[in-house]
């Protein structure tokens, strides 16, 4: 029997729980090279800024064990190019898109966020919060949770009340639960997490940093354990909350352990540079997965592993299917 | 949005030969769908490490042969420098590898019989085999300058020699042909075969010097770079390099979807590993950017 995939973010209802991270697709034609995008639950932009960004010098990347480190800086379009061509691009195929959207200030985000607002094809807003790589240093929002409040409900003022606003955190937040906890009470619809954490590699031979940028964003298996803590303590402190659980995702057991620990939404990112057929691979796995372990419905596993100890693996009948 | 005119595939491909040649290794794949696609200048995404790898990123090399024997096969060469590629050197006949291609904008050609002088240095040369071949076969001279530090590091020389009307080799030590640079007797042979276009591929130091000479001649230069790549295919952002659009403005253009292959004078090699000021959304180019 298959299993029931489908998952809710907020209210908007997604096929499936698999999306890619975002950063980790760029426009979404270059995967679609290769397989049906609207196959995969969502896509999720590169994160979107006012106006067009050249990124970093290179080198920006270093492979690291089981992992890489990556400071692009956000290279991209600029929103007019990306609402002219890239948006109507993705809406023309019904691909559910997640449009991740990075900002220097409040007003930018916002700004951001009136663009996109009247914009057909928007399935959900991630207000990233967190990018390691921006140019200013000063600024990160999201290890402080004020500052990531007031930007989540300039946002949210703003949207459309339809669109669900997601807050994507940072692993580098002192307490990622207060962050999160500031990011809803402002109007997050959901959270994502985790962005990369700051990293740092050093060229042995030229006896200089690896990246242009000195430090840049760590991500793959290696930070794995670190993002199922960080949506273990999220869930456990607002289990209500729909979370994007996402870091170093290769296989359908990967995106099991972030929906055990209350994941609905599962994003794959380094592992599509690696394979670019991951997100449907990663997809496959996890319904093998649920029906060998007897699940008719992916949202019966959600948050799972936080049953009391000796409690059995009976599946939660406790609540109906919404009627939205 | 531009379209990637050749649709890439993955394959798993199962390694035909290893060999040695020289310094440098080359592996041929069976690796059926990349080759019925291949135009000289694509090249492919390979997956290193085996299953459970902990190198996520893939190696791209340029393609050196495609042959229809198999149901395709695919030959690459490579330099065991760092852990992923010293696993590809591992490597033997039967072993399997993941692949994803032909990946890349491949070099243009021209239409008519022209002649055209093809400068390698070190194993950049390996692309320029299938190159020549597509040029001879629209009726093309074609004139080999390849160049490296020493004489083991000079890939290809015998069948530059096969193939080309000249060929003249240079290494820094003089260990084969001239000693010196390809930059150094590149004016000599444009100058004596009366060449109409200049392709080349190797290190970016070399390429800048190639095109400053080709820009001397004022005849068209091709060049494909080697950028550091983590995907292959345009997602990942990290083989950036600053070209010179249709429109005159500069941008960070990823080497694997705009390139490998660029016109020579639209690549600003002097700024090449930063971002001009001037280049679309740099960092306080008169628009204002996030961070």
């Amino acid at each position: 029997m298959p299993v029931d995939m489908r998952t809710y973010l907020g209210h908007v209802e997604l096929a499936n729980p698999i999306t890619t991270a975002a950063g980790c697709a760029a426009s979404g034609a270059e995967l679609a090279q290769f397989f049906d995008l609207g196959r995969l639950g969502a896509v999720t932009t590169r994160s979107i800024t006012m106006a067009p960004r050249a990124g970093r010098p290179t080198p920006r990347m270093a492979e690291t064990p089981s992992g890489l480190l990556a400071a692009v800086g956000l290279q991209g379009p600029g929103v007019d190019a990306f609402l002219a061509r890239e948006l109507p691009w993705l809406a023309q195929r019904n691909i559910r898109t997640v449009v991740s959207i990075g900002g220097g200030t409040v007003a930018e985000y916002t700004a951001l966020a009136r663009r996109l607002t009247d914009a057909p094809g928007v399935t959900a807003v991630e207000v990233n919060l967190s990018c390691p790589n921006i140019e200013d240093r000063g600024r990160v929002f999201a290890l402080d949770g004020a500052a990531s409040a007031e930007v989540v409900a300039s946002v949210r003022s703003v949207m459309r009340y339809d669109v669900p606003v997601v807050a994507k955190l940072s692993p580098d937040a002192l307490d990622v639960v207060s962050v999160a906890r500031a990011c809803v009470d402002g109007g997050a619809d959901a959270l994502s997490m985790i962005n990369n954490p700051l990293g740092m590699s050093i060229d042995t031979d030229a006896m200089r940093p690896s990246l242009a940028a000195v430090t840049g964003g760590l991500s793959g298996p290696a930070i794995r354990p670190l993002a199922v803590r960080c949506v273990w303590q999220v869930h456990a402190a607002l289990p209500g909350v729909p979370i994007i659980g996402m870091g170093g995702v290769l296989t359908g057991r990967d995106a099991f352990e972030f929906v055990l620990a209350g994941a609905c939404v599962v994003a794959v990112g380094t592992a599509l540079f690696h394979d670019p057929y991951a997100g449907l691979r990663v997809l496959r796995e996890l319904e093998e997965i649920l029906a060998a372990r007897g699940f008719h419905r992916l949202a019966d596993a959600v948050g799972l592993a936080h049953r009391p100890p000796g409690a059995t693996t009976r599946h939660r009948t406790d609540f109906e299917e919404s009627p939205l | 949005m531009r379209e990637t005119p050749v649709t890439p595939v993955q394959v798993t491909g199962t390694v035909l030969t290893t060999r040695r040649v020289d310094a440098y290794h080359a592996l041929t794949v069976v690796a059926p769908g990349i080759v019925e696609r291949f135009r000289p200048g694509h090249f492919v995404a390979v997956a290193v490490g085996g299953p459970g790898t902990s190198m996520l990123t893939r190696r791209a090399f340029s393609v050196h042969d495609v042959k229809p024997d198999y149901g395709g096969t695919v030959e690459f060469v490579f330099t065991a420098g760092g852990p992923g590629t010293a696993w590809l050197a591992e490597r033997r006949a039967r072993d399997t590898l993941d692949l994803v291609g032909p990946l890349g904008r491949p070099f243009p050609l021209p239409r008519d019989p022209v002649t055209c002088v093809l400068v390698g240095g070190e194993y950049g040369s390996a692309m320029l085999f299938a190159v020549a071949d597509a040029l001879q076969r629209r009726g093309c001279r074609v004139d080999f300058v390849l160049g490296a530090a020493s004489a083991d590091r000079v890939f290809g020389a015998l069948r530059a020699r096969r193939m080309g009307e000249t060929t003249t080799l240079t290494t820094e030590d003089g260990s084969l042909g001239m000693r010196g640079r390809v930059t150094d007797v590149l004016p000599g042979v444009i100058a004596d075969v009366r060449a109409d276009a200049v392709y080349a591929c190797g290190p970016m130091e070399m390429l800048r010097g190639v095109t400053a000479v080709a820009v001397e001649f004022d005849i068209p230069v091709q060049v494909a770079v080697e950028e550091r790549m983590a995907c292959g295919i345009g997602v990942c952002m990290t083989c950036v390099l600053p070209v010179i659009g249709d429109d005159g403005v500069t941008r960070m253009v990823r080497s694997c979807v705009e390139g490998p292959a660029f016109r020579g004078e639209r690549v600003r090699f002097d700024d090449v590993g930063t971002i001009p000021f001037d280049a679309l959304g740099a960092p306080g180019g008169g628009t204002r950017h996030a961070g």
